[in-house]
């Protein structure tokens, strides 16, 4: 739009410019504070710190366990990705490729599931989920990921195979390969690009994820970085100097993450939106 | 009987779709209709007895208990606020952001950087940044406004949670609505900047009838997130000062398992299902008809 580069763009700059600052603010403080001794934050909260007390750091790290914390998250993340990814796009393929009542059914209440707010689900699903053996342990989460996650998922990648053309797959059929075959052989590679955009908008809800880990991993040594995150906070109450790097140890993976994947998770964004 | 390729179809068919289904109806459908059951009975969660005691407790919501009415009035309100304002700082942003500003990439990723943190998280930031910040800012600058107890007290608490979500969403709407901006077409912006169309002109002829799809998502996917919001909320003020900030989410998390009443727990969540389907369902339909319209 606007081409030339007039007094008036000039002036837009300087204010939108200016109102980045004023975004920027928060994490100004919290950087600067996360690295002051505890009277010093009480003393003068706006100032430089006098002297960087790293610290704070090493202590945070230690009482968080942060390498482990850390790893919970991960291999949360990772794994509820990966069968997320494998069975809802297995499913959504055959929703479309066998297009009879049954599947018309199934795909409604996937896709309706969606209205469903966690909060209607959560009471009953510790008792259900607890008969099972998912409670208090990570591949349980998992699962339970699974389950939350399938009818964004699966309704992302009924959209796309619905656009494939269907002689692709013929041609390998003909050739004598399975249906499981064709399918990681063929159509598989081809769902990449939505398949991006789906381990995006999963990775993000599941690594921020804080209510179901809170109800479903009640051993310490399973917390997430939300979770124990939010222990240390009801620990050290106002003990700002250790609960400000922890914040900041918090942070700094997805900052890592999307610093990485910037444009597609830019993209992932506004095209999980307009679904 | 069938054939063996009959046989072959039907196996291949349950092993591609049963995995998530079954998954899918352990986490979400069975529980989901539990939960129904569970709103007319009184069960606390801990012992086994669940009694069906009728509407008892749906007669008890709307009678007896004042907090969970205060709770969806602040609900309401707070989303009312957040989602006007989100979006209008969202969009206000990205009609600047689509001009050709020389720092427009990093300007853009600045805006967005919020949203990718945690709610739980943010809330704690911000926790600080009321109780420390804003009282220092206030020491050095001598501005009434930050020298408020902001999250002390109920009015100031309701603004502090429209702010941070505010910080939290409008780089969100704003993504989306850049990418609608740029997907206008250009002919038709072409076409009116020549016919000497400008400024508000402009703006409310051409852009806004042209974006109105990305308008309704918005508008659509904020009322849903805030009518829903529970982390921000919780690690911000956890509800208080007094409870008066207290969401419709955190009123049922509170009766189930601080509570341990179960079964009003339920009833609560039946009745939030129903208000966010509404809302959900309407979006749909009206998403749709728009759709067929264009």
């Amino acid at each position: 739009m606007g081409q030339k580069y007039t007094m008036k763009v000039f002036i837009l700059e300087l204010l939108i410019f200016l109102l980045g600052l004023v975004f920027l603010i928060p994490f100004y403080f919290i950087v600067i504070n996360s690295l002051k001794s505890f009277s010093e934050i009480l003393i003068n909260t706006a100032a430089w710190p006098d002297q960087f007390q790293w610290s704070n750091y090493v202590e945070a790290w230690g009482r968080l366990k942060y390498p482990k914390v850390f790893l919970n998250s991960l291999i949360i993340t990772i794994f509820s990705n990966l069968v997320i990814v494998v069975f809802c796009s297995m499913a959504a393929y055959r929703l479309v490729r066998s297009p009879n009542k049954i599947s018309k059914i199934l795909f409604i209440l996937f896709i309706s599931a969606m209205v469903i707010p966690f909060q209607s689900i959560m009471i009953p699903l510790i008792r259900v989920t607890s008969h099972l053996g998912l409670l208090n342990n990570i591949p349980g989460i998992i699962v339970m990921y699974l389950g939350f996650g399938a009818g964004l998922s699966i309704f992302l990648y009924h959209g796309f195979i619905k656009a494939i053309p269907r002689e692709i797959e013929e041609a390998a059929i003909v050739d004598g390969c399975s249906s499981f075959c064709v399918f990681w052989r063929i159509v598989f590679p081809l769902l990449k690009p939505i398949t991006i955009t789906i381990v995006i908008l999963n990775s993000l809800w599941i690594w921020n994820d804080f209510l179901l880990p809170l109800l479903v991993l009640q051993d310490p040594d399973l917390r997430t970085i939300p979770l124990a995150t939010f222990f240390f906070f009801g620990q050290y109450t106002k003990q700002w100097d250790l609960a400000l790097a922890a914040l900041i140890l918090g942070i700094i993976p997805l900052l890592i993450f999307f610093f990485f994947l910037q444009r597609h998770i830019i993209e992932g964004i506004s095209k999980g939106a307009i679904k | 009987m069938f054939s063996r390729k009959k046989i072959y179809q039907i196996l291949s068919y349950i092993s591609f779709i049963a995995p998530a289904f079954v998954v899918f109806s352990i986490i979400v459908l069975i529980p989901f209709i539990l939960g129904m059951y569970y709103s007319f009975t009184n069960w606390n969660g801990v012992s086994g007895s669940v009694e069906w005691v009728g509407l008892d407790n749906f007669v008890h919501i709307f009678k007896n208990d004042l907090q969970f009415r205060e709770s969806f009035l602040f609900t309401t309100k707070f989303t009312l606020a957040s989602v006007l304002l989100t979006n209008l700082i969202g969009f206000l942003l990205a009609l600047s952001l689509t001009r050709m500003l020389k720092t427009r990439n990093l300007l853009r990723t600045v805006f967005f950087l919020p949203n990718l943190i945690a709610g739980l998280l943010l809330g704690f930031i911000w926790q600080f940044i009321f109780v420390k910040g804003f009282a220092s800012i206030g020491q050095l600058t001598d501005f009434s406004l930050f020298q408020l107890p902001w999250l002390g007290d109920a009015k100031t608490a309701f603004w502090g949670i429209v702010i941070v979500s505010i910080w939290q969403g409008a780089g969100y709407v704003m993504v989306i609505y850049i990418a609608a901006i740029l997907n206008m077409p250009h002919e038709v912006v072409e076409a009116a900047r020549i016919d000497g169309a400008s400024g508000w002109r402009m703006l409310i002829h051409i852009i806004l009838p042209l974006i109105r799809p990305a308008i309704t998502i918005c508008l659509f996917l904020t009322i849903a997130m805030s009518f829903k919001i529970f982390d921000l909320n919780f690690s911000l003020t956890g509800g208080g000062p007094f409870k008066s900030t207290e969401s419709l989410a955190i009123n049922i998390y509170t009766e189930a398992f601080v509570n341990n009443r179960y079964g009003l727990g339920a009833a609560k969540a039946f009745i939030f299902f129903i208000i966010v389907a509404t809302i959900t369902t309407l979006q749909v339909i009206y998403t749709k008809k728009k759709e067929i319209e264009a």
